[in-house]
């Protein structure tokens, strides 16, 4: 081995740097939501902030941890805020502080903290919510476009109010593009489009929620330019996702499952694919490796959104994924340079 | 056509034994440690329970029902279970050394297997025809060795994670495979 001469590059790429970069990169999807669906994934973030802190301290303290050396990586603030934009607006604050609390004690600290989890720790958080309370998790907020004459977006107050007293506010609850994909009740995609004024507002893939993903597809590529993670796993999920549904597009009849842009620009796919598919601790290591993990969480999403029961699936597409990498990387080492082909799981002889 | 693609799919993602039904995990959580010898389990697990759905739909068939003692079935399967089992072991033994080395004590462990006495029972009620019991077998074996395997290569890797002490091994297993469980919700419906 050559040995390393000066001079010594330094990167200041350190854990808490690249997680600062990722919560930036958030800021451009997080405008969209709170300008179109008002400021509920605000006090969502906030709140999902706060407990999470306050879980990661406790752990930390219980197992004789630093606690401010580890607090300070902001590993649990990313978390949090990736948990807090998947949540529906106004969901109650029990449904946030029991999601982030699973995400950080069961799926972070229970597999030894940050760099061991084998799952994402925020897609754990909503699975195990979206399970166990399917009513609260499947309440989306009504876009700003499509609300009635004489009504406004929830403000501050009122919004806190939904929060922490429930008060039921039924006007200002609608059912997602998605949703409306799941039942075409013999519509074709034009008649929906037509129809639904959710689409009638919108301009690709329904009002607000194109916006929202497309925000996050900026935060994503300013990601990729910062080199915080390649190109692999966002790249061959959305390509696999456009593939699976451009034949059962059909032409936008009724049995249609919606054009492949309808599937990049509605639900959770720009926050899975830049987010929570590129985490480097739950997802594959190779190139080849990413490749297969992203490619396939994209079918997946797919196969689940259309014929599964529940409206999204990036979460659990992730979560499926996230068990498969192991595997994955054990039949992936790459061959390094100089050395024969890498037998499965040990790398080089 | 689709109807077999319906019931592979079912028994493989939707109504997978191991992550949905809960069967069978006593293989699942004791062989899992490597990933190499989950390999080896899993193929003869996935042998034996496509043989003994196909036996014991013949016994049932052809002796259980014409003499009216059905409510024997679940004692005759625990029995052609174990000879098929033993039979299997008998025949590689004698054709496939290698094979025979390969799976070692795994095969006549699979006889305590709950997931094959499962899809035995589960063919009763669901009375499937011929073809539909054996792809059946096939396919809750297939769902098996794809659960086992994937968890066996995320084991390896758990065995170096800084778990606390009270969580370390069969413990931070029966999470992980709790939390598997919830991803595999997921499949719910797409039958």
């Amino acid at each position: 081995m050559q040995p390393i001469t000066s001079p010594h590059a330094h990167s200041k790429n350190s854990t808490a740097n690249v997680m600062q970069l990722v919560l930036l990169a958030t800021l451009p999807g997080l405008i969209a939501l709170t300008h179109f669906f008002g400021p509920g994934t605000l006090y969502n973030i906030v709140l999902a902030s706060i407990t999470a802190v306050a879980c990661e301290a406790a752990i930390l303290k219980l197992r004789n941890r630093p606690v401010a050396f580890y607090l300070r990586d902001y590993s649990a603030l990313v978390t949090a805020v990736l948990l807090g934009l998947a949540l529906p607006p106004y969901c109650p604050w029990w449904v946030v502080v029991v999601g982030t609390s699973t995400a950080i004690i069961i799926a972070k600290h229970l597999y030894g903290g940050l760099g061991y989890n084998p799952f994402n720790p925020a897609m754990v958080g909503y699975v195990v919510l979206l399970i166990s309370f399917p009513v609260e998790m499947t309440q989306w907020a009504a876009p700003r476009a499509i609300l009635e004459e004489g009504q406004s977006l929830m403000g501050p107050v009122s919004a806190l109010a939904r929060i922490w007293l429930e008060t039921p506010v039924d006007a200002y609850s609608g059912a997602t593009p998605l949703d409306l994909f799941k039942h075409l009740d013999g519509q074709t995609v034009r008649q929906v489009y037509d129809g639904e004024a959710l689409f009638r507002e919108g301009r690709w893939a329904g009002a607000g929620w194109e916006w929202v993903n497309l925000g996050f597809l900026t935060g994503g590529l300013f990601l990729l330019y910062r080199k915080v993670f390649t190109w692999h796993t966002p790249v061959s999920m959305l390509v696999a996702l456009g593939v699976m549904a451009a034949p059962f597009y059909d032409g936008g009849s009724s049995a249609s499952g919606g054009s492949p842009l309808f599937h990049w620009l509605s639900g959770g796919t720009m926050l899975g694919a830049f987010f929570i598919a590129t985490d480097p601790v739950t997802s594959a290591t190779s190139r080849r490796g990413k490749l297969i993990f992203g490619a396939t969480i994209g079918v997946t999403i797919y196969v689940i959104r259309n014929w599964g029961n529940y409206p999204d699936a990036v979460a659990f597409a992730v979560l499926l994924m996230n068990f498969a990498a192991p595997f994955i990387d054990y039949y992936t080492v790459p061959r390094s340079y100089g050395h024969a082909k890498a037998r499965p799981g040990r790398g080089t002889p | 056509m689709t109807d077999f693609a319906i019931i592979l799919i079912g028994a493989i993602l939707v109504n997978n034994f191991v992550l949905v039904q809960f069967l069978g995990l006593c293989p699942f959580m004791g062989v899992s440690n490597k990933l190499e010898t989950a390999i080896g389990m899993a193929a003869a697990t996935t042998f034996v329970l496509t043989l003994a759905s196909v036996a014991s739909y013949l016994v049932r068939t052809f002796i259980l029902v014409p003499l009216d003692i059905e409510y024997l079935r679940t004692i005759s399967f625990i029995l052609v279970i174990a000879v098929v089992v033993q039979f299997t072991k008998m025949f590689i033994d004698a054709s496939s050394p290698l094979l025979a080395r390969v799976l070692g004590v795994f095969l006549p462990l699979i006889t305590t297997n709950c997931a094959v006495l499962g899809v035995a029972l589960q063919n009763t009620t669901k009375s499937h025809s011929f073809l539909e019991s054996s792809l059946y077998g096939f396919g809750a074996g297939v769902g098996f060795s794809l659960v086992l395997i994937l968890f066996s290569a995320m084991r390896e890797r758990l065995a170096f994670a800084d778990v606390p002490v009270p969580f370390k091994g069969a413990a931070i297993g029966m999470i992980t495979a709790g939390l598997m469980s919830l991803a595999f919700m997921g499949f719910a419906g797409l039958i």
